[in-house]
C-alpha cells in the first residue's frame, strides 16, 4: 500500500521534499540568527588626561547657525560583558559612595529618569571624565576611558535604558535593590539645575 | 623562576607532615589495589585457561563446595579491606584538621580574579600588613589559613606542602599547613575560576625562623620616601595617574585595596600572580598593556609617556 500511494504521488512527494528542504533552510536561518555570540574586547584604549571625544552637547540651544547633533554611542552599550564589568567598577571606585545604589544621597540619583547634564552616552562620559560642579570630581586621566564607557552603560541600565539581556541579573553582594534587569525603561527628562549649582 | 620548574611540585614529591600523611596513604592504597589487580587478573586466567570436564562440575559436590569456600573468603577480604582504608583515610583526615595552637601563625588568604591577596595578622593591629601572589611561612612552625573569596570560588592548592581547599564567596574556610624543609613551593588555583585561572599561581616560601623574622619585619614597614630624581618623579606618576585607582602603596596616599598592595613590589619574585619573572623590562610590559600577556585581566592597559614610564620604573624597583 505504501509502494502504490509513493508510486501514484511521485511528482506530489517531489514537491513535498523540495517543500521540505525550504522549510529546514528557512527554520536553520532563523534559529542561525540568533547565534550572535557577544565579543569580549581586552585592548582598551589608553587613559590620556583630555577626553578623546567631541564635546557633548546638553541642549540643542547655540548661537549661529544650527549643528546636527552629532551623537556617539558607548561601545558597551549592548555588551553584558562591558555592563558587569562596569558594575563591578561602580563600586570598586566608590561610584557607590556619593551614589549609592543607585538611588542617590550625597549625589543625585541615577536609577530614576531624571537627568541634570543629559541621558545620552557621551553626556554621562563627559560627567565622569571631566566632573560636574558641586562634587562631582573628574576622572579623566584617572580611569581609563574603556573603563568609563562600561561605566557609562551600567549607569544607564540602572534606569532601564539599555536591552534587558545586556543589563545586570545579579549582585556580587547583598541584594539592595531590584536587578538593572527588572529596572522599567524611564523616559530621560531634562532636569533643571540643582538650586545649589545655579549659585555658582 | 626557570629554577622553580626544575624542581618537582607533584603530589608524589611531599615537603610537609601533612603531605607526607597524604602521601603515605596513597602509596598503601596503591600497593593494595596493584597486588588486588593482579589476584584478580590471576583468578581470571585461571579461569579461562583451565581445562573444563563439562558435566563433572555440575555433578562433583566437593568441587562446588570448594568454590562457595573461595569465593567466600575472597568476599570477605576485600570488605575487610575496603573498611581497613575507610578507617585509615578517616584517621589521616582528623589528622590533617586537628585544632592548632596558639603559636600557629595566622594569614589571611583571600582569592581574587586573578590573584592572591595575603595579609598577615598579628595581636598588634598596626603590625598588620598585605602582599600577594608570595606566602612566606616560617619552617616548622604550623601557619593557619583563612581563606575568602570576594568574587567566584578559587581553590588553594600548593601540592607539596598541603592539601586543596577551596575559598567561596560569603564562606570563610580554613585550613592548616606547615613546611619541614626551606625552599620555595608552588601553588596554583585548583578551581576553573575565568578566563585567566591558569594564570594565577603562587608561591609558597618557607624560610628558617630568623629570616622569616627579618621578612616579616622588613614588609612591616612602609614604603621609604623616595630620594633620588627619575624616583622621586615615579611617584608623582604613580600618585596622578590610573595606577592609584586600585593599588595602594604604605606610607603614600595610594591605599585603594582592589588591586595587589605595592608596598614591597620589588621584594617579590613575580608579577602578575607567577605569570613573569619581576623584572624591570617585563614590568614595564606588563604596566603599558597587561591584556597582551593575560587577556581579561582587570588591569586596563596605560600608555604613559617614555620618560614618565621610565621614571614610574625607577619608583617601583625601590619598593623593596
Amino acid at each position: 500500500m505504501c509502494s502504490r500511494f509513493r508510486e501514484g504521488g511521485a511528482a506530489a512527494g517531489q514537491r513535498g521534499r523540495s517543500f521540505a528542504a525550504l522549510r529546514m533552510t528557512a527554520g536553520a536561518v532563523i534559529v542561525l540568527v540568533a547565534c550572535q555570540r557577544e565579543e569580549r574586547n581586552f585592548s582598551g584604549m589608553p587613559p590620556s588626561a583630555t577626553s578623546t571625544m567631541p564635546a557633548a552637547r546638553e541642549s540643542g540651544l547655540q548661537p549661529g547657525p544650527s549643528v546636527r547633533s552629532t551623537s556617539i554611542n558607548g561601545p558597551y552599550e549592548q555588551n553584558a560583558y562591558g555592563v558587569a564589568q562596569g558594575k563591578t567598577l561602580y563600586n570598586a571606585f566608590n561610584c557607590s559612595g556619593c551614589h549609592f545604589q543607585g538611588g542617590g544621597g550625597i549625589g543625585p540619583p541615577l536609577m530614576d529618569d531624571e537627568w541634570v547634564y543629559g541621558s545620552r552616552p557621551e553626556n554621562i562620559f563627559e560627567t565622569i571624565a571631566e566632573g560636574r560642579p558641586n562634587g562631582m570630581p573628574s576622572f579623566g586621566g584617572k580611569i581609563n576611558p574603556d573603563q568609563i564607557w562600561q561605566i557609562v552603560a551600567y549607569v544607564r541600565s540602572m534606569s532601564g535604558l539599555l536591552r534587558k539581556d545586556v543589563a545586570t541579573g545579579r549582585n556580587d553582594d547583598m541584594q539592595v535593590r531590584s536587578q538593572e534587569q527588572a529596572a522599567d525603561k524611564a523616559k530621560p527628562v531634562q532636569s533643571a539645575l540643582p538650586p545649589s549649582a545655579e549659585r555658582q | 623562576m626557570l629554577s622553580l620548574l626544575q624542581q618537582s611540585h607533584s603530589v608524589l614529591n611531599p615537603s610537609s607532615p601533612q603531605t607526607r600523611l597524604i602521601d603515605r596513604l596513597w602509596d598503601a592504597m596503591y600497593f593494595v589495589s596493584a597486588v588486588v589487580f593482579v589476584l584478580v587478573v590471576l583468578a581470571l586466567l585461571l579461569s579461562v585457561f583451565r581445562r573444563r570436564d563439562s558435566e563433572a562440575a555440575e555433578t562433583d559436590p566437593g568441587q562446588e563446595r570448594s568454590l562457595t569456600t573461595a569465593v567466600s573468603i575472597a568476599t570477605a577480604l576485600t570488605v575487610l579491606i575496603l573498611f581497613g582504608f575507610l578507617v585509615y583515610d578517616v584517621a589521616v583526615g582528623r589528622q590533617l584538621t586537628r585544632g592548632l595552637g596558639k603559636d600557629a601563625l595566622q594569614v589571611r588568604v583571600i582569592g581574587h580574579q586573578w590573584w592572591w591577596e595575603l595579609q598577615y595578622r598579628d595581636s598588634v593591629a598596626q603590625n598588620w600588613f598585605t602582599t600577594a601572589n608570595e606566602l612566606h611561612i616560617p619552617v616548622g612552625r604550623p601557619v593557619a589559613l583563612e581563606l575568602l573569596s570576594t568574587d567566584v570560588i578559587h581553590s588553594f592548592w600548593p601540592p607539596t606542602v598541603s592539601q586543596k581547599r577551596d575559598l567561596i564567596p560569603g564562606k570563610d574556610n580554613s585550613l592548616w599547613l606547615q613546611a619541614d624543609t626551606p625552599g620555595v613551593y608552588r601553588g596554583q588555583c585548583a578551581e576553573y575560576c575565568g578566563q585567566q585561572h591558569a594564570k594565577m599561581a603562587f608561591l609558597v616560601i618557607a624560610q628558617r625562623p630568623d629570616s622569616f623574622a627579618s621578612w616579616l619585619a622588613a614588609q612591616r614597614d612602609t614604603a621609604l620616601t623616595p630620594t633620588t630624581q627619575p624616583a622621586i618623579r615615579g611617584q608623582e606618576v604613580f600618585l596622578a595617574s590610573s595606577c592609584v585607582m586600585c593599588h595602594a602603596i604604605a606610607g603614600t596616599p595610594a591605599g585603594s585595596r582592589i588591586g595587589p598592595d605595592l608596598t614591597h613590589l620589588a621584594s617579590r619574585r613575580t608579577i602578575a600572580a607567577g605569570t613573569l619573572p619581576n623584572t624591570r623590562g617585563n614590568l614595564a610590559g606588563w604596566i603599558v598593556n597587561p591584556q597582551s600577556i593575560k587577556p581579561g585581566t582587570r588591569m586596563p592597559p596605560n600608555q604613559l609617556k617614555p620618560a614618565d614610564l621610565q621614571a614610574l620604573l625607577a619608583y617601583l624597583e625601590t619598593l623593596k
